[in-house]
């Protein structure tokens, strides 16, 4: 099913080192005949913030989702932490992890959807609370201690108790963050966590991002927030097509970019 | 023979002992096959959208089946055709130091079979209907399958099941007149066996038609109080349908009341 990569099975199974937070090996990808991944390869490393871009359809929001197996892929190695995602390696090949070692991988990787995706049954604080207290059986004061301080160090401290539909779109994305990192995640993912928001709420989330980014998060950002890819990342990968164009320091991808499809869609966001 | 005005208030306002156990008993038996078929049909639900073949296989089957066949056909199956054939008779039993007559626990044990069927439906549609989004945000915590579906989704699926569950209810009321062919005494039966001995069958359905709306209107006035309480708890997941809209119909909940319950 897979082809493997001898020099990059030897390093995951792992003899020390700092392993990087995310390595993607030729991965493919289709949905039906569309090829939405076609030999990708991206390494992440600790403490580094990517921010991906491309046009839409291109596969970037695919491979984020595809990092904490929110999609399978077809073929191809993706490695989180030194672990194969949502795969085994056995004697006939990779074959998908069980569920519950599925769930266990998951837990270590926060999720930031573009609409927030928060249960809407559940107050701020609950929303905060509920996978510490279910998945790492934390007991309930001290998940509810945790998720106050969270919720203040994103700036709503006052809404805990509130439930998300008298939240803003801003403060619902907050808490949204806020709810990935009670589970101490060692990588956090954000699928355009801006871009179902009015104009004015941008900044508050991105303002929590780059606070997270500062304290050493590794971060993979889809994103269209050039003013973020510049001041935050450290790399810029362009996507099309299901191919990564280009990669490179944000000053170099967005401001001389090599490819001429980087230059198009550059051109058409930035004006 | 004309309208009996004096038999018809009297009845009305002090009605023999048979009506009033009649009026009990079909709240009862209501209220008991009632939530055994929300709890049957909450079972087939999970079933039907299982991993595993066989249950997915057994929950259509079953839901196949029982919408299929009239519940008049499978009252008698039940009650009077088992025990014909000599593979079960309903006897009466105590349980909790109430005695259970074999036809209540027939009728009872009918109801939930059938209502078990409809509420899988019902109970499929409101999971399905709870945005996928929550499952994923659920999943990409580190919860498990069975947990996103029991502190994520069937949270929310129960809110929306709510609207739809008091037209069940409502229809359950009246059904259990249908339990009057197994010869169970509620309230129909009784004023049929009034009817035998009066014939004095306009005022006597007349009295049992108003007993019977009584009880919906009072059900849908505690209908509209469990909505109100879980719109003030919960989100916006439930639209608030004013009791006035609920008794006489119209609005969103007489259609997804229908779209949900397919013809019967």
């Amino acid at each position: 099913m897979i082809d493997t990569s001898v020099a990059r099975s030897a390093r995951a199974d792992g003899e020390g080192g700092a392993k990087p937070a995310v390595e993607c090996i030729s991965v493919q990808k289709t949905f039906g005949r569309l090829q939405v991944l076609d030999d990708v390869s991206l390494t992440v490393e600790r403490g580094e913030v990517v921010v991906m871009i491309g046009p839409s359809g291109s596969g970037k929001t695919t491979l984020l989702r595809c990092m904490n197996h929110l999609e399978r892929i077809d073929s191809g190695e993706l490695w989180v932490n030194g672990h194969l995602i949502g795969y085994r390696r056995t004697v006939k090949g990779l074959v998908e992890e069980s569920e519950a070692e599925i769930a266990r991988q998951r837990a270590e990787i926060g999720f930031v959807f573009q609409h927030f995706n928060l249960f809407p049954h559940l107050t701020a604080a609950q929303n905060v609370t509920l996978a510490p207290v279910r998945v790492r059986r934390m007991p309930r004061a001290e998940a509810d201690a945790n998720a106050r301080e969270l919720l203040a160090r994103v700036g709503l401290a006052d809404k805990c108790d509130t439930y998300p539909r008298q939240l803003s779109g801003g403060q619902r994305q907050r808490v949204a963050i806020a709810r990935a990192l009670a589970m101490k995640p060692t990588l956090m993912l954000f699928d355009e966590p801006t871009s179902a928001l009015d104009p004015e709420m941008v900044g508050e989330v991105l303002e929590v991002m780059r606070g997270l980014a500062a304290e050493g998060m590794t971060m993979v950002v889809v994103s269209h927030e050039m003013g973020f890819a510049r001041g935050v990342g450290d790399r810029v990968v362009m996507m099309d097509a299901g191919r990564i164009v280009e990669m490179g320091p944000p000053e170099r991808v967005l401001d001389q970019p090599q490819e001429e499809r980087t230059r198009t869609f550059l051109s058409k966001v930035l004006h | 023979m004309h309208f009996h005005w004096s038999f018809f208030t009297h009845l009305l306002f002090s009605p023999p002992s048979s009506f009033v156990h009649g009026a009990i008993t079909t709240v009862y038996v209501a209220v008991v096959a009632q939530t055994l078929g929300v709890a049957l049909g909450l079972v087939l639900a999970l079933f039907r959208r299982s991993r595993r073949v066989p249950l997915r296989i057994f929950a259509s089957g079953y839901i196949w089946l029982v919408r299929g066949t009239p519940l008049l056909v499978q009252l008698v199956m039940v009650y009077d055709g088992l025990s014909t054939l000599g593979v079960y008779s309903f006897n009466n039993i105590q349980l909790l130091g109430i005695s259970i007559t074999g036809v209540v626990q027939a009728g009872i044990l009918t109801l939930s079979i059938n209502e078990g069927a409809y509420m899988a439906e019902i109970m499929r549609a409101a999971i399905d209907s709870v945005d996928r989004g929550q499952t994923e945000a659920a999943e990409s915590l580190g919860m498990r399958r069975h947990q996103a579906m029991r502190h994520v989704v069937l949270p929310q699926a129960l809110r929306i099941v709510v609207p739809p569950l008091g037209n069940e209810f409502n229809n359950m009321l009246k059904i259990t007149s249908l339990l009057s062919v197994i010869g169970l005494q509620e309230l129909f039966l009784a004023g049929q066996d009034l009817n035998s001995a009066t014939f004095r069958t306009f005022e006597i359905m007349l009295v049992v038609a108003i007993y019977y709306i009584v009880m919906s209107t009072v059900w849908a006035a505690i209908q509209s109080v469990i909505e109100r309480r879980l719109e003030a708890r919960g989100g916006d997941l439930v639209e608030h349908v004013p009791l006035r809209t609920r008794l006489f119909g119209g609005g969103a909940l007489a259609a997804t009341g229908q779209l949900m319950r397919g013809a019967r």
